[in-house]
């Protein structure tokens, strides 16, 4: 339970998908002008990695590992299985969106089926390869669908947490007086970079 | 037909600077950013992009009539994979060190945003060695920034090139010189803000750019 909750807390401060590892970053930037579409948007990746992560898991031990019914070691298809569970779940959350709120789902538009290619969902899948890999004491150790759970929540909750936050900020420096050749892109990543700097003091936490 | 006509070399050379994914497109910034601490990784990463882009354009540009309108993104997405998969095997085969490194930002090469981008907006319409120019070109224009990126980072951040020390260890404050490595270069904030000064000089000489 310990355990659980501190890769918990980690994947949303310490280990956050925008400021440490930067996934994610194409539609952060593009979708992050309003904080009522940000938050839309944040809501929809944390439920695609919810059931991704679990989903990955279970093909990468069941299916691909070599101690599987199989007997084979296949994880060089790993990408190829994993993009497709994605583009899948994508393709339902599209579709439930599109039924229960038509108003986000134009607001989203074309970034909404972009979620299949958005880096952080795959990356939260291939860290997790790498993570049951890892020594069962590690603070980062995934050893079952618990833990699966408890990082996608996390990773998704720090990636709208980072969303949000980026989008309140740029609300505000709609009244500001930024240098012409920065406007726009440059200094979006300006703030970014500070926000990532202020992520930083997270990494000392010992949990 | 000539094998460079000007509608080809304007796809091989735009992205290097007037359209570069990165700067103007905003198109793959998640590898550009993470791989960049250091220049190696940054150039075969650069490399890798570039190889992947330029036949993935050629396989989708080849098949382009065949593929049904409504799957083409899994089609897509399968081609790239595949192909990623190769380039990681012959990573961790031949430069088993840098392959570590770039750790799981070689697989999100899938995911990366230049691919699908050149994928629908170019070699769906166009056939394949104009594609494959304009992968090239995408490529390139996506490993310039990354070799920027990463130079900066490596000299200020530990003095060296290419694992290469250019700055004399003599200098170092410690022993008694002047000089102090700049160790906020290697923090991951840091690539951000160098990304966003290249940004910054490339639309004050170019001032069209929106």
């Amino acid at each position: 339970m310990e355990h659980f909750f501190s890769l918990f807390v980690r994947s949303i401060f310490v280990d956050n998908m925008i400021f440490a590892f930067f996934l994610g970053m194409c539609s952060y930037l593009a979708v992050s002008k309003t904080v009522k579409t940000s938050v839309g948007l944040g809501c929809a990746v944390t439920f695609v990695l919810l059931i991704t992560v679990p989903v990955d898991y279970l093909l990468q031990t069941k299916l691909l590992s070599a101690d599987s019914f199989l007997g084979i070691d296949l994880t060089f298809l790993s990408f190829i299985l994993f993009i497709a569970v994605i583009a899948a779940m994508t393709q339902l959350v599209e579709m439930f969106v599109e039924r229960f709120s038509p108003s986000l789902y134009s607001a989203l538009g074309i970034f909404l089926p972009l979620i299949a290619v958005n880096c952080a969902i795959m990356g939260a899948s291939l860290f997790m390869q790498q993570r049951i890999q890892m020594n069962p004491d590690n603070a980062q150790y995934i050893g079952g669908v618990g833990d699966c759970l408890a990082y996608a929540l996390g990773s998704g909750i720090g990636w709208t947490l980072a969303i949000v936050s980026l989008a309140a900020i740029r609300e505000k420096m709609a009244y500001c007086d930024v240098p012409k050749p920065l406007r726009g892109l440059g200094i979006t990543f300006i703030t970014v970079g500070l926000m990532a700097m202020a992520f930083m003091c997270f990494s000392g936490l010992k949990l | 037909m000539s094998l460079l006509s000007k509608q080809n070399s304007e796809a091989l050379l735009g992205p290097l600077n007037k359209n570069n994914p990165i700067a103007v497109q905003v198109l793959g910034i998640c590898s550009a950013l993470a791989v960049t601490s250091q220049l190696k990784p940054a150039i075969v990463m650069g490399l890798s992009v570039t190889i992947i882009t330029a036949f993935s354009n050629v396989i989708i540009s080849l098949i382009r009539k065949t593929i049904p309108n409504r799957i083409r993104i899994i089609v897509q997405l399968v081609v790239v994979a595949a192909l990623v998969t190769i380039v990681s095997n012959i990573l961790k085969a031949y430069v088993y060190d840098v392959s570590v490194q770039l750790s799981v930002y070689v697989g999100l090469i899938i995911t990366n945003c230049i691919l699908m981008g050149r994928l629908e907006a170019f070699a769906l319409q166009n056939g394949p060695w104009s594609s494959f120019l304009d992968g090239v070109g995408n490529g390139l224009g996506y490993a310039v920034i990354l070799v920027i990126v990463g130079f900066v980072r490596e000299l200020l951040g530990s003095g060296c090139l290419l694992g290469v020390k250019l700055i004399p260890d003599s200098w170092l404050l410690e022993n008694g010189g002047l000089y102090l490595h700049n160790g906020m270069m290697t923090m991951p904030a840091m690539a951000l803000i160098i990304v966003a000064c290249v940004i910054w000089v490339h639309r004050s000489c170019n001032k069209d750019i929106e």
